[in-house]
């Protein structure tokens, strides 16, 4: 940990000259859930339930652990999930209700993805 | 591929990624909930969503290339590209959505390179989806402060008599690097060009191809 | 020319939330490439509220300034779009 701003009150996600070692260069195709996890942010945000800011704020609030051990869509959808129940477009009990029947389905995505 | 499912393909027909068989993961269970719910809601449907997603799927750095080097051919869409990327890309034909994009020209004496420190910003409208190495830390951190050693890594070194313009994508605006046209490719058709325009050279962690190495 | 230049401050103010200057600007002075917007102050927008609407500059630092006059490439530059309520008039930083 070295040059790190002095800034009191720098937040995690603000990593703009903050010292890291090489960027990586490995790479990874988008897989179907990741896909739709884009596709929902950009439908819901497109009609005004949030917007981008309101997705970033909420992957900010999550802090640095969520940055460094989830992947980029699993921090999206926890994102994407905060806005839309802070709009009001549904609840938490009709979101636990759902998660619960989609887990029963079984234990692949396939088959819980299939209703 | 033993789930299979048609709706699991992806547009061009080919399976994705096989995660449908991995065990399905806490977040997994969340997308498909929450994605059921706003179908259910009626804020969306699922033909929608499949064509969300084909609509992202098909833009590809590909497009970028194609508006590269239309710019190192045709000078009034250079000059056009240069006062307002957007609607010139818009009137090349590209669906770019309501994206606002500035084109940054790189010359003798200037090298363009675009980062985002606070996300991952990125003209994803044109280019696609950012490669993951454009989400680091290491990335998003460095680039401000040594670009000359995150180019370095790339396999890009600049003279001292190049000034680096670093752009960091904190608001609004989207960027795309129009890298010089390489040396050799005199009379070159803007399709054979296209060729050599890579999707680092419209990042600025990289340059055109040369003819050679194309 | 650079006589022409319109030289800015970046507040250095560190406040909570959801900000979208980044912390490595706060306090450095860079003139204004150009002006875009107006555009919703995204520290509205962040919270679901009715956002104001502002212009955005996109303002050119040295890394000299940002980073200190023994960075390696003193004459490189940082552009980064700031909003206005970000940004107070100021003298050019260095004598050229």
């Amino acid at each position: 940990m070295t040059e790190k701003p002095s800034f009191a009150g720098q937040r995690w996600h603000d990593m703009g000259g903050g010292a890291a070692g090489a960027v990586p260069k490995d790479q990874h195709d988008f897989s179907l859930w990741e896909k739709r996890v884009d596709a929902l942010m950009i439908i819901a945000s497109s009609q005004g339930h949030f917007t981008v800011d309101g997705l970033r704020r909420v992957l900010e609030d999550m802090g640095e652990e969520a940055f460094e051990t989830m992947t980029y869509y699993e921090r999206w959808i926890a994102a994407v999930n905060q806005n839309l129940i802070e709009a009001g477009v549904y609840t938490t009990a009709e979101l636990a209700q759902r998660m619960t029947a989609v887990a029963a389905r079984g234990t692949t995505y396939g088959e819980a993805a299939s209703e | 591929m033993p789930h299979d499912h048609h709706d699991h393909l992806s547009p061009s027909g080919h399976p994705y990624r096989p995660d449908d068989d991995h065990p399905l993961t806490y977040w997994q269970q969340m997308e498909i909930a929450v994605r059921e719910l706003l179908i259910e809601k009626g804020v969306t449907t699922a033909a929608a969503i499949n064509a969300q997603i084909e609509t992202m799927d098909a833009r590809s750095p590909a497009h970028g290339a194609a508006v590269v080097a239309r710019a190192w051919t045709d000078h009034d869409f250079r000059a056009a590209l240069l006062k307002d990327a957007s609607a010139a890309t818009r009137d090349m034909g590209f669906d770019i959505g309501p994206m606002r994009l500035i084109a940054l020209e790189n010359t003798d004496t200037i090298h363009n390179i675009v980062v985002c420190t606070l996300c991952s910003c990125y003209p994803r409208n044109l280019l696609g989806l950012p490669p993951d190495w454009y989400k680091s830390r290491a990335y998003r951190s460095r680039t401000v402060k040594e670009p000359r050693k995150v180019l370095a890594e790339f396999g890009v070194t600049l003279p001292d008599s190049t000034t680096v313009r670093v752009h960091d994508s904190t608001a609004d605006m989207r960027y795309v690097v129009i890298p010089q046209r390489p040396a050799g490719t005199d009379g070159w058709q803007a399709d054979d060009l296209a060729t050599l325009v890579t999707r680092d050279s419209m990042i600025g962690t990289g340059l055109a191809k040369t003819p050679d190495a194309a | 020319m650079s006589n022409d230049r319109q030289y800015m401050r970046v507040r250095a103010d560190m406040p909570p939330g959801h900000v979208r200057t980044p912390s490595y600007l706060r306090g450095k002075i860079g003139w204004v490439e150009r002006t875009l917007g107006p555009f919703p102050n995204p520290e509205q927008l962040a919270y679901g509220l009715n956002a104001q609407a502002l212009p955005l500059l996109r303002v050119r630092f040295s890394m000299a300034e940002v980073w200190g006059a023994a960075t390696a490439h003193p004459n490189d530059t940082i552009d980064a779009e700031i909003y206005s309520h970000w940004l107070e008039p100021a003298e050019a930083p260095h004598a050229p």
